[in-house]
């Protein structure tokens, strides 16, 4: 279910590291939690965040959530195609639902986060 | 008489169902301390009748109906046809909650949406929301919205925007670190050009002026947007007087952002001041910072078209600390008698009660200045309001004109330095010739 | 009969040439180019033309759609939605009332300032509170102003201070009214009682902390017990406790905030004094204190000097004003007649069936419906739809049904430590058949949801639209009529 080349964060984000540049977006498990998605505000190119930080949000039609840059750095790119049809998130979690590129900061950060296994493993735990 | 319908035989059947012995055995969790060990001191219950009398004795207090006033400044008295009054107080329009329920409320969200339909065909701008508290909040949160667009400390807000209004404003704005700025007027009435380029920097996130401005100057509007866009504010335009609006071009098409306003002159009575009607109307882009509810067209499961509280995620219930504004239950029911009101005039109906207003004000300002020593304050152009300047203090010929039955305008001396010898003057369609001369003839006896 | 007609958009229904009104002729000479330069308009683009035969209908039709309180029982939690009495609007519409400008000279307003001054002086009686404002529109305004007067007297005593804790079951405008006034907000957890807990509390109370914002009693209906120690440990780090009276309808005549140490309240006249809520306002939010705070309060302050009142607005401590004029006044009157209607007995009879109802209503769907917390309730229970999850069916599908059995859901999913709550305020206004009638209609629902559960998920079946796509709406927002060609 959860590709194993993608890092993952209990705030249910996921990160592929390409480069000195990741790809984050949010979780088949978190775009379920959220249902249809009918708006994501993304950030402005150059933006700087520290890892933990809210990086974009993502608003379905009762619900507002953060998305939480999993390691810091400065966005290179956001995915402009999510401003007219942000359900891509709901198709595509993992893929063309991508939300933003950054230029990775430290890549010392990357070890704390949880490899496809181990968030299986938390999201079980969640379901109990 | 506590229109409770409950009776003791329920009480008992209720209790025993609840499996206790008395009512109050159901207040135990609060603390035997902090309950009220006897009756409140009120005044003992009163009879629909006593009700009635009561309120009719103090309604008799108010010693006003026996003058002629022509007061405004940001309250007008304008005719109000029979069916406003009729339609909204039916019990379906004035006993439900806020529309949560889409399916059970479509009376109450079309009739929003018309609404902002109407504010967005009168302001000229794309989008309206369903309502805010006043014209004074209105302006509060146009600022602030103009505040979160463009994320810069310093706001302008002209100083002949009514007092009240810049009251509110200043008293919302204090304490989030911004930097209000008053921009002075000139001797149009208008805001002063040479001022406000002064004060307009790349630091400024919006400018506020209202039009008809309190002094009932028409600002030139497509100059501000200008001015203001190109050092990257915003203009944000407050309509106090909005039936102005079936006669003047619509702000949004002369450069305004955001137009907001107070909607009380369509169709609510003056009542000492409230309810009144805040409204806001803004360009599509500025849609997600938008305060307050917004209703939006949608369709049921069998593709029927109904209407929902849309784009809530700007709002407090959920965005909690980060919503666009707190506001929650907001003037639905004046925005609704505001709809019946515009429908009521329709297209034309607006244009001419414009024109009446403006031709009235003209003839009453002709009239009151032909007379020695009474002329305009001001240069600019005017809706049906203006300023004068008498021989003397504005307080002492008030005083006397009351002595003649008559209320002739309000004092601007508390408010602005130099006004001390006038009165802002209003004018509208409830003003036949008769009343207009009797104020002639009134003052001009005073001033003899 | 409604049911039978799509009504269109007064706009679709327009056309050129009607009037629902006739204005009467100029009766001035007329003046030509009297704006010469100014921007005019040559049409006011889509402005609807309609008879006023056709307009009545349009409006008639509209109402017939809204369900509404003079209708059937309306259990919004939190929401209060009680009988709104006749005689009080009619005293509302009085022209002695409604044609009096606000900026008319004192003189000749004494009944209006007389009847202020009068409720004002009833509210603290019944609060047990100091001072009051009654210039604030609605609660969330009254939060508003109740929190910049916590912050005027810190800033006053030199450092505004930081915080604000909210517990994790408030309403919404709480975090955002504190937020508006220049605070950040910390919430506090609830225990497992489902109200403040005290540890927590003690830990998060510094002197950087400007008050507690509380809900009491709580939005699960539950009493703060605690009320007293938690005010103790807010006072004593020099902090507010600030009331939110939204649930004031649980304990007027039995108890009074003042009374258990409360600084700040705020009161919702159109909850708990009856005003209606008009489809979404106008409501009224009076602010009362304890005399430390009175200086604070906005301008102008209602003043009576030997039988005469004045307002005053020489008060140079005061936060200034937050609306024009004095307050929403015609809603204030309504509030005015109910309490004079009621007297002291009535009020206290009015919490008394408040909390009897809620609590027949909890206990007649105990064990059918899931109920988190087993703490004992005052006003309203919050049950969730754990049970009936089982068989997929949410509390949007359980309120939806309740559309077709002709009466008004609960409030749904808050408060949020509730999950799929439903959260049920019968307020005094109901007699035990409408009481009965919706323990049956929830009964029969839980059955339906075991047994058909498709029933309820497409529900409702019989209303004037059916379950609307909300997603639609937010994705494509169409917010306003535009003439298609």
């Amino acid at each position: 279910m959860y590709p194993e080349n993608l890092y993952y964060t209990k705030d249910h984000e996921w990160l592929k590291v390409e480069g000195d540049e990741a790809i984050i977006g949010i979780t088949d498990f978190a775009q379920k939690q959220l249902g249809d998605i009918i708006y994501v505000d993304l950030p402005q190119v150059g933006k700087v965040v520290e890892a933990h930080q809210s990086i974009a949000s993502v608003e379905s039609v009762k619900s507002v959530s953060d998305v939480f840059s999993p390691v810091s750095g400065e966005v290179m790119a956001v995915n402009e195609a999510l401003s007219q049809t942000p359900d891509v998130i709901n198709k595509d979690p993992h893929g063309e639902g991508w939300i933003v590129r950054i230029r990775i900061k430290n890549k010392e950060e990357l070890n704390s986060l949880l490899k496809a296994a181990d968030y299986e493993k938390y999201l079980e735990g969640l379901e109990h | 008489m506590s229109y409770i319908p409950i009776s003791d035989r329920d009480k008992k059947e209720m209790l025993a169902k609840i499996g206790v012995n008395s009512v109050e055995e159901l207040f135990s969790s609060i603390p035997e301390n902090v309950r009220l060990k006897q009756e409140l001191n009120l005044p003992a219950p009163l009879s629909e009748m006593e009700v009635l009398d009561y309120f009719t004795e103090k309604g008799k207090k108010n010693d006003f109906s026996r003058y002629l006033h022509f007061l405004g400044g940001g309250a007008y008295e304008h005719f109000i046809p029979a069916v406003v009054d009729y339609l909204s107080s039916r019990s379906e329009f004035v006993t439900p909650y806020t529309p949560y329920q889409p399916e059970v409320s479509q009376g109450t969200l079309q009739a929003i949406f018309e609404f902002q339909t109407l504010i967005c065909q009168l302001t000229g701008l794309d989008i309206a929301n369903a309502s805010l508290y006043d014209g004074a909040t209105g302006a509060a949160e146009a600022i602030l919205m103009g505040y979160r667009l463009k994320n810069k400390k310093r706001l302008l807000v002209a100083s002949n925007v009514n007092p009240q209004y810049r009251e509110v404003i200043y008293t919302y704005t204090k304490n989030l670190g911004l930097e209000m700025v008053e921009i002075p007027y000139d001797k149009t009435g208008k805001i002063d050009q040479a001022g406000l380029t002064a004060s307009l920097n790349d630091d400024t996130s919006v400018l506020l002026c209202q039009s008809p401005n309190y002094f009932g100057v028409i600002e030139d509007i497509r100059s501000l947007a200008e001015l203001a866009h190109n050092q990257g504010a915003l203009l944000a335009v407050v309509i106090s007087e909005p039936v102005s609006l079936g006669l003047l071009e619509a702000p949004g098409k002369l450069g305004a952002d955001i137009v907001t306003g107070e909607a009380q002159s369509f169709g609510l009575p003056l009542s000492f001041g409230g309810p009144f009607l805040g409204f806001m109307a803004c360009r599509k882009e500025f849609v997600r910072q938008m305060p307050g509810r917004i209703a939006g067209q949608t369709v049921d499961v069998e593709g029927r078209r109904g209407f929902v509280l849309t784009l809530s995620t700007r709002e407090q219930h959920i965005r909690r600390e980060k919503a666009t504004s707190n506001i929650c239950t907001n003037q639905a029911h004046c925005a609704l008698r505001a709809t019946i009101f515009l429908e009521t005039l329709g297209r034309e109906g607006l244009k001419k009660l414009a024109w009446l207003n403006l031709q009235k004000a003209a003839y009453a300002a002709e009239q009151l200045t032909s007379l020695p020593g009474v002329s305009r304050k001001f240069t600019g152009q005017v809706f049906n309001e203006f300023v004068l300047e008498f021989p003397d203090c504005w307080e002492k010929i008030d005083k006397k004109l009351q002595e003649k039955g008559i209320l002739g305008g309000l004092a601007l001396g508390h408010h602005y330095t130099g006004l001390e010898n006038c009165a802002l003057i209003t004018v509208t369609e409830v003003h036949n010739k008769e009343k207009i001369d009797a104020y002639v003839q009134a003052l001009k006896e005073v001033l003899a | 009969m409604i049911n039978l007609i799509r009504e269109p958009l007064i706009f679709e229904i327009s056309s050129p040439g009607k009037s629902a009104v006739r204005l009467p002729e100029l009766d001035v000479p007329e003046k030509k180019d009297l704006l010469s330069g100014v921007p005019l308009r040559d049409d006011i683009e889509g402005f609807p033309e309609v008879s006023e035969t056709e307009l009545t209908r349009h409006f008639v039709r509209l109402s017939q759609m809204n369900y509404c309180v003079d209708f059937g029982f309306y259990p919004l939690g939190s929401c209060t939605m009680k009988y709104n009495p006749k005689i009080n609007e009619k005293v509302a519409a009085m022209p002695a009332f409604t044609m009096g400008h606000p900026l008319l000279p004192e003189d000749l307003v004494q009944g209006n300032l007389e009847l202020m001054k009068f409720l004002e002086k009833l509210l603290l009686e019944i609060t047990g509170m100091e001072a009051i404002t009654l210039q604030p529109a609605a609660g969330a305004h009254g939060e508003l102003t109740g929190m910049m007067l916590i912050r005027a007297y810190h800033t006053a005593q030199g450092n505004p201070r930081k915080y604000v804790l909210i517990p994790d079951s408030a309403h919404g405008t709480n975090p955002s009214s504190a937020h508006l006034c220049g605070y950040i907000v910390k919430e506090i957890k609830s225990n497992e009682r489902g109200t403040v807990s005290v540890e927590d509390l003690e830990k998060e109370m510094t002197e950087e902390v400007a008050a507690l914002m509380l809900t009491n009693p709580n939005t699960l209906g539950v009493f703060e017990s605690d009320i007293c120690q938690i005010a103790d440990i807010v006072h004593a780090k020099g902090g507010f406790l600030y009331m939110d009276g939204a649930n004031l309808n649980a304990m007027v005549g039995v108890a009074r905030p003042g009374d258990m140490k409360v600084d700040v309240l705020h009161l919702n006249l159109h909850k708990t004094f009856s005003t209606p809520h008009g489809g979404g306002g106008p409501g009224s939010g009076p602010v009362a204190v304890k005399k430390i705070l009175e200086p604070f309060l906005p301008v102008p302050v209602i003043e009576e000097k030997d039988g005469r009142f004045h307002l005053n607005y020489n008060r140079p401590l005061s936060i200034g004003r937050v609306k024009s004029f004095y307050g929403q006044f015609l809603v204030m009157l309504k509030a005015l007649a109910y309490i004079l209607t009621l007297g002291p007995q009535g009020l206290r009879e009015v919490a008394e069936v408040a909390v009897l109802n809620s609590n027949y209503i909890r206990k007649s769907l105990e064990g059918i419906y899931h109920l988190k917390y087993e703490t004992p309730t005052l006003h309203e229970c919050v049950f969730s739809d754990k049970f009936q999850k089982e068989y997929g069916v949410s509390n949007l599908d359980i309120s939806k049904r309740l559309l077709d059995y002709g009466l008004h859901p609960p409030t749904m999913s808050f408060p949020l430590i509730v999950h799929g709550a439903l959260m049920i305020e019968p307020t005094e206004t109901e007699s035990k058949r409408d009481l009965d009638l919706f323990i049956e209609a929830m009964k029969a629902i839980a059955e339906e949801a075991r047994e058909k559960p498709e029933l309820l998920k497409t529900a409702p079946h019989v209303t004037y639209v059916r379950r609307l796509d909300e997603v639609q709406a937010a994705r494509n927002p169409v917010l306003r009529w535009e003439k298609t060609s």
